[in-house]
């Protein structure tokens, strides 16, 4: 068995274009420009990038959520990126996705139990009602709700509590790969550690790999293996996270790393880098 | 000693649905041109000071007691007509939000035009002269086609430029800047951060920063007061409360946070213990206060 999970290669994704009813041929918006990524068995890497870098459309594309123009995904040593809906569905089971936001991803119509044990009987995980109610009990012990939460809407729950329930709901399918979209971007310190904490021991536990995408480099520290710098639809740099944060090679990942404001007193860092910056302001 | 710019003194709030405090006992001061920081978590009450002293608290929120005074005067006392002249000239906003604080519909010029002719009585042609020049100070490299253009015509750090205009375009001695830079990307962030502090010693301009990043408050105030659930739980200089925090919530809030120089930092929620102290204070001194 290799020890690669997902392997992409090439991956083109564009936006838009074709002919519109009876109007001119518009030119299609290429945001991905041939990406190479790989993900071992067990790790986590890190996608980080500005808005526009193209980080959750690589995501999604790695997913089969947006149609690639271009280059072939692998998982588990086999070639998806040609099956059909109905070929991908077992495969589905296996690469999960966490939401950035809870509110707007768990249905606001449905009880958290129906959101849980859903999945199980669609894939075919839980025979029984009695079944299905176990396994999300358990899961929910996991994450450290109480069973109560079962009979309770999305939106009776405080943001930490959703976003453990969209954690619960993708680790509830055993799946071999998560994919995290900004999963902490709207929480709290406090509330993010705590999210960040149940994420890496549940992928440490279950053996998970995990692509975290974030626009935070500090989160990504926290919990990412490997890291992949995007800039404008192309992988600017790609290393171990140790040698990624303590010896960036590229401009552009020195730049990223010097804007984030560190809590601690540094009268020269608003002054700092000046210069490239000001570049990028001009652009409008 | 000058005179503060504001004084906030003793300030208690209370949501009107179930009669809870969401701001007890707040008070702190700010002397001309000093950038203040407004710290905590969701819910501490950051944004309900800003919105105070701007008088746009929503009706669900109702003042219970205290003194919000700006260069002495009573605010929530004034008349409406002292408001309407203070508020927009000498006491400005930068708003959050640059998707949705500027009209969709109107062209940026007028957007920027509007305050100066509103506010400051100029005329057509002295308020587009005005205009262009503030739009030199805040950086605009070819402001002719930024005043013909539309807010989506812009990037969202190009729009943050026009909104810190039209924020410092009064001279006003105090600017409200509410989390201006949380939806920006980080070198976006530090270049707005840059400008906001540059305009702000530029005009001498007091400022009131609210955030949830103590980097930030770290980075640009000169002084900070750090809330949690409508307390203040500490305050002073920033460089003391970032190097020597007294209280074991500021120091359990600065460990939470993840830092890409430090490995494994990040993953430590501020403990229950710290929480439960906290609450316990907090109940003790709303039970001292009635």
């Amino acid at each position: 068995m290799s020890d690669i999970l997902l392997e992409a290669r090439g991956i083109e994704v564009s936006y838009g274009g074709g002919r519109s009813l009876l109007g001119p041929l518009k030119p299609a918006l290429r945001v991905l420009h041939g990406v190479d990524i790989v993900v071992k068995r067990g790790e986590t890497i890190g996608i980080v990038g500005e808005s526009g870098s193209g980080k959750t459309t690589l995501g999604r594309a790695l997913l089969k959520l947006v149609p690639i123009s271009s280059g072939s995904i692998r998982f588990d040593g086999r070639d998806i990126s040609a099956l059909s809906d109905e070929a991908m569905r077992p495969v589905r089971r296996r690469m999960q996705m966490i939401f950035q936001d809870p509110m707007a991803s768990l249905n606001p119509r449905q009880s958290i139990r129906t959101i849980l044990t859903a999945p199980l009987f669609l894939h075919g995980l839980a025979s029984s009602r009695r079944e299905a109610d176990e396994q999300a009990a358990a899961i929910l012990a996991r994450v450290s709700l109480p069973e109560t939460v079962l009979d309770r809407s999305a939106h009776e729950l405080s943001g930490g509590q959703r976003q453990r329930i969209g954690i619960a709901r993708a680790a509830l399918l055993k799946p071999d790969f998560v994919l995290a979209d900004e999963i902490v971007s709207g929480l709290d310190v406090s509330t993010q550690a705590m999210a960040l904490t149940l994420l890496k021991d549940l992928s440490r536990e279950m053996g998970l790999s995990v692509a975290f995408i974030s626009h935070d480099l500090s989160v990504i520290r926290a919990v990412c293996d490997r890291v992949y710098v995007m800039r404008l639809g192309r992988i600017e740099e790609e290393g171990p996270s140790a040698s990624l944060f303590e010896q960036p090679r590229s401009d552009y990942t020195k730049l990223l790393l010097d804007a984030i404001p560190l809590p601690d007193i540094d009268p020269g860092w608003l002054a700092r880098g000046q210069d490239s910056t000001m570049k990028r302001g001009e652009r409008a | 000693m000058t005179k503060p710019v504001l004084s906030v003194e003793a300030l208690s709030a209370l949501s009107a649905r179930n009669g809870t405090y969401v701001l007890s006992d707040v008070s702190l001061t700010l002397q001309p041109g000093e950038v203040r920081g407004l710290v905590g978590e969701s819910g501490a009450g950051k944004s309900t000071i800003a919105k105070a002293v701007l008088g746009i608290l929503p009706s669900t929120i109702r003042i219970a007691g205290g003194w919000i005074r700006f260069e002495g005067d009573d605010l929530l006392t004034a008349r409406p007509s002292v408001l309407r002249n203070l508020l927009g000239r000498d006491i400005t906003l930068i708003p959050q939000d640059p998707q949705t604080a500027l009209n969709p519909a109107r062209r940026i010029g007028a957007q920027l035009t509007d305050g100066l002719r509103l506010k400051l009585g100029m005329n057509a042609a002295s308020a587009r002269a005005r205009a262009f020049q503030l739009m030199d100070e805040v950086q605009i490299r070819d402001p002719a086609r930024v005043f013909d253009s539309f807010p989506h015509q812009l990037s969202g750090g190009m729009r943050q430029r026009i909104l810190i205009a039209q924020a410092f375009a009064p001279n006003p001695k105090l600017v409200i800047a509410d989390e201006p830079t949380t939806a920006l990307d980080v070198t976006v962030q530090k270049e707005i951060l840059r400008l906001v502090r540059r305009m702000q010693e530029a005009h001498g301009t007091a400022v009131i920063f609210v955030t949830h990043d103590l980097g930030v408050v770290a980075k640009i105030c000169d002084s900070v007061t750090l809330l949690y659930s409508g307390h203040v739980i500490e305050q002073g200089a920033t460089a003391d409360l970032i190097e020597r925090p007294r209280h074991a919530y500021t120091r359990a809030l600065i460990a939470a946070g993840p830092r890409y120089d430090r490995p494994g930092q990040g993953l430590q929620p501020v403990p229950e213990r710290v929480f439960a102290d906290l609450r316990k204070e907090i109940g003790q001194r709303e039970t001292a206060d009635v």
